[in-house]
């Protein structure tokens, strides 16, 4: 037994690393005069403590939930995709199109018609560098990176040029039409005496995005797809020897991979604002990385992670309105947490298992 | 027992403070940031002369994101504060989207539009920039010597060809002859913010025989200025006074009084009156800069001209045309 028990793995490690972006979150705030724990309880309050707060902590939740799940299943089979960010944009584009072109008669059919465009052209979006890795061997953090930015140029030349309405400033299309305006949790749970969830943009897509959680893990550990993709992931010549071809779980993983980041548009564009906006996606492409490495990859630690960046969101504006801190500082306080879970992740994990290592020793 | 205790005693020290800050006016700063040299920067000089003047309190907020515009709208209104000044016409939809739900409180949305027919409680601040424009074209065509001038856009919007064509037809009032060259930064919100390409622009239009440049292009105008100041041409600054960047190389700058803008509603507070205001010539909203940085490239001549065609513009005998009236303009093609 060289390993420390899964519990440690799965709730010690992240905690002890949120823990040590908050002390150092914590010093930063006080080297530039403003009281930590004022700000701490700042952002409680803001983010979970009213209902509204939930409101938008839950909108940001659904954010990352998909993006997280998306970097997640490319995990699985032992790839990164940074890409993300540009097949949510691109997932944008097709629940505009849809939204836009389609006249719906009520907003459930808009929503599984628009999550199918959303998928679909996500994917699609992620079916070239999937294909070029698989075929090609073109490394799939190079591609999907470039087409991160290939994304945002596509978006900005159909924004600018083909759906704006005209006369208008911004890049961005009209409204969608009445019919495909989802429910918000407003809409659903506040009744006349009890106003819950006011003007938060949190609504049904929440429900999509746990729906998906479940789904991923029946998919990664229910099927045959799913074990072929961890198959493979482990490793691809033992894959390959068990029969598994290596392209068809390659592109199979990515398509579900982009689909998932495509249907992240869902919310920040028919839910949200109704109508698609140049920075939509703001950044939920990234972040969806740090969920997935915290959550490791399992559907029950990405919600968890989504959570916690939902609340580091909300709770940041609340900051940004409240204390004099800059937003660059909050940025800051994000990027810590993001650091310490994702990228630093060994500096916590191998004390730690040296610890549990040496307490067994010691009682054995 | 403890701990809903602390959480209880929270929410109502909160509650205290936000009541302590009733009636205080708020201000939202759009993406571009609050410290941009440029729009925002004027907003924020506005709110600090609201200070000075009356001792007043404010409280500010940059955002973040897209989804932050109904809450910071939302989250001021709630904690009462009245009235909220917004810049940046992307906030004229998510006050449209909120402003009947707080019919007590007042928003400014300074270069957006909102109805006022639908939303009583709202002021639209919108500027005449032609007719600032007309005058720095003027300005612009009369210190030419080669008989060609620049135009160099941020985003490309109706807002910055409303710029552009009421500088070339200032160009062309003093003389038929001239050359207009216009071109535009970018088609997103990062060419606020592109002096690199500012600079690049200038440097193609200094090739073909532009020797006065007009940036109305937020922050990528300061690379445009700084360009024209190397090479030896002249430039004219945007929306705050730009003149004392280059002294003696910024021929003058269109001024966009958003600051006094700002400093007015703060102070009118909750006696704020709504609709919608358009600030001309007339109101002294826009204008051109005389100090002492460009007193010596500004003959005399030149502005008996300028000042005379700024009479006739407040009395309505000239017409600057406004692009956003029909997105065309008579003087200069796209």
């Amino acid at each position: 037994m060289d390993k420390m028990p899964a519990w440690a793995d799965a709730v010690l490690v992240p905690l002890i690393s949120i823990l040590l972006a908050a002390i150092l979150s914590a010093l930063v705030i006080l080297a530039i005069g403003e009281n930590p724990v004022e700000a701490f309880k700042l952002m409680v309050d803001g983010a979970l403590m009213r209902s509204s707060g939930w409101g938008y902590t839950l909108y940001y939740t659904t954010n990352f939930i998909f993006t997280g799940l998306c970097v997640a299943v490319a995990f699985h089979a032992k790839m990164f995709n940074i890409g993300g960010e540009g097949q949510a944009m691109i997932g944008g584009l097709g629940v505009a199109l849809a939204c836009l072109f389609i006249p719906f008669p009520h907003w459930s059919i808009a929503l599984v018609v628009a999550t199918l465009a959303a998928a679909a052209f996500g994917a699609g979006w992620a079916f070239i560098p999937a294909w070029l890795q698989a075929k090609r061997g073109s490394h799939i953090v190079i591609t999907t990176i470039m087409f991160n930015f290939i994304a945002a140029a596509v978006l900005n030349y159909v924004l600018v040029n083909l759906l704006r309405p005209v006369g208008a400033m911004e890049p961005a299309t009209g409204r969608f039409p009445e019919a495909t305006h989802l429910p918000t949790f407003q809409d659903l749970f506040a009744t006349a005496e009890n106003p819950l969830f006011r003007g938060s943009p949190a609504n049904v897509t929440f429900f999509l995005a746990v729906a998906a959680c479940v789904a991923f893990w029946y998919l990664i550990w229910r099927t045959k797809l799913g074990y072929e993709i961890r198959a493979f992931g482990h490793s691809e010549s033992a894959a390959r020897y068990a029969g598994i071809s290596p392209v068809r779980i390659t592109v199979v993983a990515m398509l579900i991979s982009g689909g998932l980041a495509g249907m992240m548009a869902l919310n920040t564009t028919m839910g949200e604002a109704e109508r698609l906006v140049l920075n939509a996606t703001e950044g939920a492409g990234f972040i969806g990385i740090a969920v997935a490495l915290m959550g490791r990859s399992h559907p029950v630690g990405v919600f968890l992670a989504a959570l916690l960046f939902g609340f580091l969101y909300q709770g940041g504006a609340e900051l940004a309105l409240w204390t004099n801190i800059p937003r660059e500082l909050i940025t800051v306080i994000q990027a810590l947490v993001i650091l310490f879970t994702g990228a630093l992740d060994n500096m916590v994990r191998l004390p730690l298992e040296k610890l549990f290592l040496a307490t067994r020793r010691r009682s054995s | 027992m403890t701990f809903m205790k602390s959480i209880l005693g929270t929410a109502a020290t909160l509650a205290l403070t936000a009541g302590a800050a009733l009636a205080d006016p708020a201000l939202i700063y759009d993406l571009g940031g609050k410290f941009d040299k440029s729009f925002n920067e004027a907003a924020y000089n506005g709110a600090e002369m609201f200070v000075k003047e009356t001792g007043g309190a404010y409280r500010d907020i940059e955002l973040q994101s897209e989804a932050q515009r109904e809450q910071a709208l939302r989250r001021f209104a709630e904690a009462g504060f009245n009235p909220v000044v917004t810049t940046g016409f992307s906030m004229s939809s998510p006050i449209a989207a909120v402003a009947t739900d707080y019919p007590d409180t007042k928003f400014v949305t300074i270069d957006g539009y909102v109805d006022p027919a639908e939303h009583p409680n709202v002021l639209s601040i919108l500027f005449s920039e032609h007719e600032g424009s007309y005058l720095v074209g003027m300005l612009a065509a009369m210190a030419s010597e080669s008989g060609t001038v620049g135009f160099v856009g941020g985003m490309d919007i109706p807002l910055i060809r409303k710029f552009a064509c009421g500088y070339a037809q200032g160009a062309k009032a003093v003389s038929d002859d001239i050359t207009v060259i216009s071109n535009m930064t970018g088609t997103t919100p990062a060419a606020w913010n592109d002096p690199v390409k500012g600079s690049e622009l200038t440097k193609a239009q200094i090739s073909q025989g532009a020797d006065v440049v007009f940036a109305a292009a937020g922050g990528t105008g300061i690379g445009v200025l700084q360009t024209a100041a190397d090479e030896g041409i002249l430039s004219v600054g945007v929306d705050s006074n730009q003149n004392y960047l280059h002294p003696g190389k910024v021929l003058t700058s269109m001024l966009k009084r958003v600051d006094v803008a700002v400093a007015e509603a703060m102070t009118a507070g909750t006696e704020l009156e709504t609709g919608v205001k358009v600030l001309g010539l007339a109101e002294n909203g826009v204008g051109y800069a005389l100090d002492e940085n460009n007193a010596e490239l500004i003959t005399d001549e030149m502005k008996t001209a300028v000042d005379a065609a700024r009479e006739q513009i407040v009395a309505g005998e000239i017409e600057v045309h406004d692009y956003s009236a029909d997105d065309s303009c008579p003087a200069l093609n796209f």
